[in-house]
């Protein structure tokens, strides 16, 4: 239990997949303007992230090492998350239009996030097992809701502040991220 | 065939809600052309750019570098930029690993473009381009097992790195292998360029010292016995980039906001 508890809070924390990680940059700078967005794109990721690896998990230890075809492990993880993004986003739309019509735009652009593809790798070469995978995956993704969140908050401040003419737009976000950066890393050791 | 603009644009004054360039679509809001008028005007407009500066492999190396820098100017594929920038050997190792990666794919993904249907474009390109980041990754875990370690899952994570796919779907699926080629060079280059700066000052800063492949080649005095490690972390990729971006800015490379 104990050992679940550290690789959590390991992966929203201390190592987190933004900050430290420099996974899912994408989004970071470019879904943060609204915190509500934010919040959206954090949970799809999260869904995401938790169904490839559990999907990715079997097909390592099940298919890709018992023929011992590793190497094409590249290849098989990006087709199954393009894939799962395709179906939950044909299930979404056929269960719940307005979750759909909230999620809709974000979820193609899952299937090239480096977040999800990151954490089948961070999975398989870690060892973990199906549960501390699925832990790994769920920290990941609330630790990525938790910074695009904060970001997008901060970000809402920064459009009534007045920054200098040179530092407007993206060097801003990224001195923001550089703080975050910094606030995260007083995690260090907690584990 | 001459260049010319498509279908014959008739100007059309006065036509009310139409559109000023074909006379039959809408108008586009805030515009006096409509919306297809004003896409083949754009791509008009892009194509003599390009022209202007030289479709060879010098302008597109130009072009790469400076106009379309990958990094600073379309902010495609940050996380190795800021990823691997700790070192002058991992930058390196890293756009040579992308651009190979990027030269395999557009050749491949221009020379079958004709047969490629439009629904399932992406896909393809995808696992086009996630068997060549699989033969960059065995060659160097095979050649270069240091270096290999050294970047870990940032190799494998070129598959979705945006550079790889955006040059793929911008350019590589609408030129010939040719134009793919260059392109690729210029904005491997560029991509090159762009790393090395990063990676240049973090490695000066955090370390106090110029070192490139197990060769010191200078050394700050004071920065060796007391280096900004902060440089080397994380965090100190966002302040490098944030700060070399409003440099450009203040110097009139790139525009402010």
């Amino acid at each position: 239990m104990s050992n679940l508890i550290s690789i959590f809070i390991g992966l929203a924390l201390i190592n987190n997949f933004v900050v430290a990680r420099f996974l899912g940059l994408c989004p970071f700078f470019g879904v943060s303007k609204k915190l509500e967005n934010a919040l959206m794109m954090g949970i799809a990721v999260t869904i995401v992230m938790v169904l490839a690896s559990i999907v990715t998990w079997f097909l390592l230890y099940g298919i890709l090492k018992p023929y011992d075809i590793e190497y094409m492990n590249n290849t098989l993880y990006i087709l199954v998350i393009a894939a799962l993004v395709q179906i939950v986003e044909m299930w979404i739309k056929r269960t719940n239009v307005p979750v759909y019509n909230a999620f809709g735009i974000y979820l193609p652009l899952i299937t090239t996030n480096c977040a999800v593809l990151g954490i089948t790798f961070i999975n398989a070469t870690e060892a973990y097992d199906l549960i501390e995978s699925v832990v790994a995956a769920s920290g990941g993704g609330v630790g990525f809701t938790l910074v695009l969140a904060m970001m997008s908050g901060i970000r809402e401040r920064i459009e009534l502040a007045d920054v200098p003419r040179c530092f407007r737009g993206m060097p801003v976000a990224f001195l923001v991220a550089m703080i975050l950066g910094l606030l995260f890393f007083g995690f260090k050791g907690m584990v | 065939m001459s260049a010319g603009p498509g279908p014959a644009h008739e100007h059309v004054s006065d036509a009310g809600g139409k559109c000023a360039g074909c006379g039959v679509g809408a108008r586009k809001e805030g515009s006096d052309i409509c919306h297809t008028c004003f896409t083949d005007a754009q791509a008009r407009e892009v194509a003599s750019r390009g022209r202007a500066k030289g479709d060879g492999l010098v302008g597109a190396l130009k072009k790469g570098i400076t106009a379309t820098n990958p990094v600073f100017i379309l902010f495609l594929g940050l996380c190795p930029t800021l990823a691997v920038s700790t070192s002058i050997d991992n930058a390196v190792g890293m756009s040579a690993a992308v651009m190979s990666v990027l030269i395999g794919s557009n050749i491949i993904i221009a020379s079958v473009r004709k047969w490629v249907p439009d629904i399932v474009r992406i896909p393809i390109f995808i696992v086009i381009i996630a068997t060549f980041v699989t033969i960059i990754d065995l060659s160097m875990q095979a050649f270069v097992p240091p270096l290999s370690r050294a970047l870990g899952i940032y190799v494998p994570l070129i598959t979705v790195n945006c550079i790889i796919l955006g040059r793929a779907e911008a350019y590589a699926s609408k030129n010939s292998v040719k134009g793919s080629l260059y392109d690729a060079i210029g904005i491997g280059f560029g991509f090159l360029a762009a790393i090395l700066l990063v990676s240049t000052i973090r490695q000066t800063l955090g370390t106090g010292m110029i070192e490139v492949f197990g060769a010191r080649i200078a050394e700050v005095p004071g920065l060796v016995d007391y280096p900004m490690a902060i440089f080397i972390l994380p965090m100190g990729a966002f302040l490098v980039i944030s700060l070399l971006l409003a440099t450009f800015r203040y110097l009139g490379v790139m525009k402010c906001e």
